[in-house]
């Protein structure tokens, strides 16, 4: 194995020399060998090399079962290589993206378009739309504006009557340039920008940012930070959960628990904002550990609002869960099976919930979840129920975790000074956001500054799922399917 | 049915007192409006000012005193924490919403000009009734998420009149976020112009006013340009209390000439 690709761990910098450079026909063949004993693509992207007319395109693998994570690349003589999507499903949207930031055509990639439109040479949405032709076949067009108060995408349903037979999802309108900016030598607005990758994400894609700096330095933040930072990312995931059981709720037009849940999501932010002053995170998370304290009393606070909310979040969730109403409107909606799921690559509680087992904090476990294991929640159904149940049982989960730790930090500082950042080193960091699995891979060139910096938020390994879950739905259900993904745009788009 | 009534008893009611009694506690480490105190600065010492991610601080020529540009400014303490004298201090005050862009400056010297909120020919019109669309225009879903929650019961926007709709048509207003990234200028152009007349229009964040942390990104077009903003409301993203501070401003729910009573060190 070791001369296929370089196996090497979360969170641990590797020297770029070392990653084996294969040619086009043995990375393709590689990649489909460890694609089917299991592994997942956790990244494919380019990177520009040193001579004119060649791209490197660097590929990470994850083994879950023995918590590696494999590296591998290949580089590109002109402008096209031979794509690996119809063998290899999960690589369409990684291969759309080269085709669009490195102009390198993945020939027979089956669906070659766009994917954010950052050029400005062609408006976002537009281009080719998948069509299904039929007498009593009509098109149903929606976005980039919404009607709620939601970030911007195309929707492009091909219905018959009711019926979905085909959505197909264009994105891009939220395309900033994060990360162009982050892969660019030292920015100072980094983890600021970081932070802003995903709002309602902020912990967790600045933890995935802040971790990548801290390997490339051969540092770890202080123990201490390591907790609050595990704290900080399972109240992220308390207060997006509640949201989202709340929304659902909301979308079949259950209100009490709509109402409930909206109130709930926001004492879980005020939680985090007891510790950061923020109650989405900003300040939080810092480069060498955390900028804030959790001292004993406030640790009190903590426990003492965490318990109220648990005691609210408990009684608003199960009047949802024992309502037969609800649950005939969430079983068998928006089926994903497992296949499907594994097939297009996906991440955290989509995942989970269509029964594959993939959990980052359980299979590639990094800073204080080394020590302290949260358990993996997993259902099997794959509907729009086993993506709301999921959600629930890691409600629990998350809570009985902070209970435990918030109480009984060890001593020590906050933060540790970086020192200068490992030259030619490449780093990998995932974290298991509320979203799912985010991935920062970050570059050093030969004077140690950051030369290239991937982000893959979840939602780019989910938006698929999506679209699929549509199918042979109806169209009124589309709203309930979304929600029960809650995918980010902007975490997507950039 | 039993059961909904039984969880409505428990949940209780939630919905805050607020305008008609004191809002609900800040955190304690809420960061309001930075002010720098340069009686306290050491000389020659700009050291705030590099530390500034966004370049929201600035001296004014020829003088030692330092402005904050709150429309920059996301809230982030690195001033605060590079300052080698204490001098700079985040006030504790959620209010912050201005009419006009260059209000947002503030200084030692200059104390934020809160809202003064509609003209009275236009309040006549939507005072009592204000139906805004929101559009993100590259938002990052914070501002978003923090707008939407003025629509929990909690909070209950409803109660004001001011409510968010789904169509242009419908609205007497546009609320924007985000630093209006190139691939939504078209969109939120085309809401702008789908509203009827007379409109309101609200920049909300520091990306929608200056483009806040993409300031000067080629992709993003540094907030909002070409289209009149009514009202500012700064914030990385705002507290949902800023944003309801500046809403009822706008509207005259709130008493305009109220003094702003910025004590650095005080809380509620």
């Amino acid at each position: 194995m070791n001369n296929k690709m370089r196996v090497t761990s979360n969170l641990s910098a590797v020297e770029r020399r070392q990653i084996p450079r294969h040619d086009m026909e043995t990375f393709r063949r590689i990649v489909a060998e460890a694609l089917s004993a299991g592994q997942r693509v956790v990244s494919f992207f380019g990177c520009k090399t040193g001579d004119a007319g060649t791209t490197e395109l660097l590929m990470v693998l994850a083994d879950d079962a023995n918590s590696t994570v494999g590296l591998l690349s290949t580089v590109v003589n002109g402008s096209r290589f031979e794509s690996m999507t119809p063998a290899c499903p999960q690589l369409h949207l990684f291969e759309r993206e080269i085709f669009e930031q490195f102009s390198l055509r993945p020939e027979g990639h089956p669906w070659l378009k766009p994917v954010r439109y950052p050029h400005g040479d062609m408006p976002a949405g537009t281009g080719d739309f998948y069509r299904v032709e039929g007498e009593a076949v009509h098109e149903v067009a929606v976005g980039p504006v919404h009607a709620g108060i939601i970030e911007p995408g195309h929707f492009r349903f091909q219905c018959h009557g009711e019926e979905v037979f085909h959505l197909e999802i264009a994105l891009g309108y939220q395309y900033r340039g994060i990360e162009e900016a982050l892969g660019n030598g030292a920015n100072p607005r980094g983890v600021h920008l970081a932070e802003t990758i995903a709002g309602d994400t902020s912990i967790g894609h600045s933890m995935a940012y802040c971790q990548t700096l801290e390997a490339l330095a051969g540092r770890e933040a202080p123990v201490k930070a390591q907790v609050i930072r595990a704290i900080l990312l399972e109240l992220e995931r308390l207060a997006n959960h509640t949201g989202d059981l709340g929304a659902l709720s909301g979308d079949i037009a259950f209100l009490p628990t709509a109402s409930f849940n909206g109130r709930i999501r926001g004492d879980f932010l005020n939680m985090t904002a007891l510790l950061c002053g923020n109650r989405f995170g900003r300040g939080a998370v810092r480069p060498g550990g955390v900028g804030c304290d959790l001292e004993y009393a406030r640790a009190k606070s903590l426990q003492k609002a965490l318990a109220q909310g648990m005691a609210d979040v408990r009684n608003a969730v199960e009047l949802l869960f024992d309502t037969p109403s609800v649950l005939a409107r969430f079983e068998h909606t928006g089926t994903v099976p497992a296949s499907v799921a594994s097939a297009f690559g996906a991440v955290g509680p989509a995942a989970r919930a269509s029964g594959v087992a993939q959990d980052i904090r359980t299979d590639h476990p990094s800073g204080f979840f080394r020590f302290a294991q949260i358990p993996m929640m997993t259902c099997d159904t794959g509907d729009v129920y086993a993506r709301a149940y999921v959600r629930w049982l890691e409600i629990q989960q998350s809570v009985r975790f902070i209970e435990e730790v918030a109480c009984d930090l060890p001593d020590g500082i906050l933060r540790t000074e970086l020192g200068p950042l490992r030259p030619d080193h490449v780093a990998v960091s995932m974290v298991e956001g509320w979203r799912g699995q985010l991935t920062h891979v970050a570059i050093t060139d030969a004077e140690g500054r950051i030369c290239r910096r991937k982000v893959t938020d979840p939602s780019f390994h989910n938006w698929s799922l999506l679209a699929y879950a549509l199918r042979n739905q109806q169209i009124s259900d589309f709203p309930l399917c979304n929600k029960s993904f809650n995918l980010s745009y902007c975490g997507h788009d950039l | 049915m039993i059961d909904v009534i039984k969880a409505r008893w428990f949940q209780k009611y939630r919905t805050i007192k607020y305008p008609m009694a004191p809002p609900p506690p800040l955190p304690e480490r809420f960061r309001g409006v930075p002010v720098v105190q340069t009686q306290r600065c050491q000389k020659e010492c700009d050291a705030c000012i590099q530390a500034c991610p966004v370049q929201a601080l600035e001296r004014m020529p020829g003088r030692s005193c330092i402005v904050t540009d709150l429309g920059r400014c996301i809230f982030c303490g690195a001033c605060q924490d590079a300052c080698p004298s204490q001098a700079i201090f985040f006030d504790r005050d959620h209010r912050m919403s201005t009419d006009k862009r260059g209000d947002l400056l503030v200084s030692q010297e200059r104390q934020l000009p809160l809202a003064r909120g509609m003209s009275d020919a236009i309040h006549r019109v939507l005072g009592r009734s204000l139906k805004l669309r929101q559009v993100s225009a590259g938002g990052c879903n914070a501002c978003e998420a923090d707008v939407n929650v003025l629509n929990t019961l909690a909070w209950d926007l409803g109660r004001f009149g001011i409510q968010f709709v789904a169509s242009p048509r419908h609205a007497d207003g546009m609320l924007i976020t985000g630093p209006v990234t190139r691939n939504m200028a078209s969109a939120l152009q085309a809401t702008y112009d789908a509203i009827p007349t007379p409109k309101i229009v609200i920049a909300t964040g520091a990306c929608a006013i200056s483009g806040g942390l993409f300031r000067g990104h080629d992709a993003c077009l540094d907030g909002v340009h070409g289209i009149p903003v009514d009202l500012f409301i700064p914030g990385c993203p705002p507290h949902p209390l800023t944003i309801l501070d500046g809403l009822l401003r706008l509207i005259h729910r709130l008493p305009a000439d109220e003094p702003a009573d910025r004590d650095p060190q005080g809380g509620f």
